[in-house]
This record gives structure tokens, C-alpha cells and sequence, in this order.
């Protein structure tokens, strides 16, 4: 084997070392898959209290720690998701969910951008139509005072005249 | 008419603008789902004195403050004069002393005084947890049935014990408490 093709080799080695040693920071097993897979989601719809950005399943907090092994507790015991999920709320309310559940004030977070999006589509759909049903009918003459009209025709006609007149001085 | 329509989008941007501003200076601290339920039960030993333990109840009969400190925490050294000020002012200060080391918790209040009536000592953060505390300095306000009124996150100094647990004080007057 050339120098180069074994540096390539230790250096990928190295790399799925490092990636394995980073999802490790502390994993939970289950006796089964279907528990495990229950966890992974719980600690990934759960966000870490301390830590606002992050869920208890990515944050290093120590307090998301102690939650962790907490869930994992739980769900050994037999609680099911709606328990565990509870449980947190219970004691560090609403906050810890990242998505809200749909009662009283959140229902403007739920419903609100939908309610924006059916409002904002009816005025859009206003202003077409009568926009559309204007040039057919040719409303937007008959909108125009008819004497005003005659006025600006008057005017533009004698502003041409002069126009061509310069025109033919110059 | 129809012009001012046209404006709308734009006011209702400016609203939204000036909302999401004030937004950026809003308090970040998180209400506490435990106000106006009782302290959760625990049983855990007292600091000061070792085989002794204390529960839920030895925090009934008068209006108590049960602030959340340990000797890893910055703020909590910050605030501790207050505290001091606070219990030779009468107030009872309960201590829950939060993932430390006993003998550290000792020495530093030894060194700084004790202005706790008795400190219970969390040291696994179990009870933490039970309380939703996301980090220390946390100061609970009980009242004499035990049962959380207000939960304050940071420190407390002068300004803070005027403008927030005042209020929250004179109510519990109000009600005979004090």
C-alpha cells in the first residue's frame, strides 16, 4: 500500500472515530427498539429549560442530563409518551414544548397564520376580480367626469398644436 | 377611502416592527407552572444539621421565601448580602441548597453568614427538577399553607425586592397572612 492510500485510510478512520465519540455523550439502550425510537423522539420534542434553543436530546446542560436519565427512567417503568410529557410540563410548563399544545392562548400560534393566509388570499382575490370586471365593463371611464374629460382633450389638443408649430420653427 | 386601505400593509408591518422590537427587551425568564400549587413534597436532609431531615410541611405556618443557591454559582455569592439584609429585616429565607457539597455549603456560610432559617440540601437536583428550577439563583415565595405564590429567577437585590415581591407581600397581607 502506497504512503498516501494509508494516510487516506487513517484519516477517514479517524474521522468515524470522532463522529462516534460525539453522538456519545450519553446514550440510553432499551431492551427494545420501540421504547428506543419512543425516547428519541421525547428528547427531541422536548426543549431543554435551560437552554432555549435546544432540545434535552442535543443539550450538554447538566440539567438536560438529568432529564434525560429521567425520561429514560420513566419509560422503563412503562409511562407512556403523554405521561412523560406531563410530567414536564407539570413542573416547567409550556415551555418546554416545541409545539405547543392548542388551548387557549396558543390557538392564535396555531390558527392565527392560517387565518392571516385565508384573509390575505380573499383580498387578493377581491382586487383581481374587480380589477378584471372594471376593464371589461370599461367602469373606469365612466368614473371620469365627462366634462373634465372634454377639458383635458381640449387641452392635450392645444398643447399638440403648439408642440408642432415650435416644431416647425425650430 | 381607498388610499387609506392601501396603507394598511404597510401600519400593520409597522406594528408587527414594533412589537418584535420591544420583544427583544422583553425579561426572558419563564413563568412558573408552580404558582398557586402547593410546594412539592420532598424529604431531604438539613445542612447545618446532619441526621436531621426536613419535609414539605416544616415550610408551613408563616410566609417563607425558599431560595435556590449553591457555592457554584456566581450570582448567588452577588445576591447574598441581600438575603442577609432581608432575614435581619425578619423575612424567613429557607435555603435549598442545589447540587453542591455539603462541606462547601458550610464553609461559604460560614465565611458569609447564614440567612437561613434552615437550609435543605438538594444535592442530586431531584427535587430541582420538581420545582421546573432551570438555574440558580431561584427564590420561591410560600405562604404559610405551603403553597407557592411566586417564583423569581436571578438574583434578588433592592430593586427587584421592591417593584416585584412587594406587591405579591402586600397581597398576602391582604389576605392575613402577615
Amino acid at each position: 500500500m502506497s504512503k498516501r492510500a494509508s494516510s487516506w485510510i487513517v484519516l477517514v478512520a479517524a474521522s468515524l472515530f470522532s463522529a462516534m465519540t460525539f453522538a456519545a455523550i450519553d446514550t440510553f439502550t432499551f431492551d427494545d427498539e420501540a421504547t428506543q425510537e419512543r425516547y428519541k423522539v421525547l428528547v427531541k420534542e422536548l426543549r431543554c429549560p435551560k437552554c432555549d434553543g435546544q432540545s434535552i436530546g442535543d443539550s450538554n446542560a447538566p440539567i438536560a442530563n438529568d432529564l434525560r436519565r429521567l425520561i429514560f427512567k420513566q419509560l422503563e417503568s412503562g409511562a407512556t409518551d403523554r405521561q412523560v410529557v406531563d410530567f414536564m410540563v407539570d413542573r416547567y410548563g409550556e415551555f418546554v414544548l416545541y409545539r405547543p399544545k392548542t388551548t387557549g392562548k396558543t390557538q392564535w400560534l396555531w390558527y392565527g397564520p392560517i387565518a392571516f393566509g385565508v384573509v390575505g388570499f380573499l383580498v387578493l382575490v377581491t382586487v383581481v376580480v374587480r380589477s378584471r370586471r372594471q376593464k371589461q365593463s370599461g367602469e373606469l371611464v365612466d368614473d371620469i367626469d365627462e366634462e373634465k374629460l372634454i377639458q383635458v382633450r381640449r387641452m392635450l389638443d392645444g398643447d399638440n398644436q403648439t408642440a408642432n408649430k415650435s416644431g416647425r420653427q425650430s | 377611502m381607498r388610499r387609506v386601505l392601501l396603507l394598511l400593509p404597510l401600519l400593520g408591518l409597522l406594528g408587527l416592527g414594533v412589537l418584535f422590537f420591544r420583544g427583544l427587551s422583553l425579561d426572558d425568564s419563564v413563568p412558573s407552572a408552580l404558582v398557586s400549587k402547593p410546594f412539592p413534597e420532598f424529604s431531604l436532609p438539613v445542612l447545618e444539621k446532619s441526621g436531621e431531615s426536613m419535609t414539605q410541611d416544616s415550610l408551613k405556618g408563616q410566609v417563607s421565601l425558599v431560595n435556590v443557591w449553591g457555592t457554584w454559582c456566581p450570582t448567588c455569592y452577588a445576591e447574598h448580602p441581600y438575603l442577609m439584609e432581608l432575614s435581619e429585616k425578619g423575612i424567613v429565607i429557607f435555603g435549598m441548597n442545589y447540587k453542591d457539597q455539603d462541606d462547601k455549603a458550610l464553609a461559604w456560610l460560614d465565611e458569609l453568614g447564614n440567612p437561613y432559617a434552615a437550609n435543605f440540601v438538594d444535592a442530586d437536583g431531584r427535587l430541582g427538577i420538581d420545582l421546573g428550577v432551570r438555574g440558580a439563583p431561584e427564590t420561591f415565595l410560600v405562604d404559610k399553607f405551603g403553597v407557592i405564590r411566586y417564583k423569581h429567577e436571578g438574583d434578588i437585590n433592592a430593586r427587584v425586592w421592591n417593584d416585584v415581591f412587594e406587591p405579591f407581600l402586600a397581597e398576602l397581607k391582604k389576605e392575613g397572612q402577615l
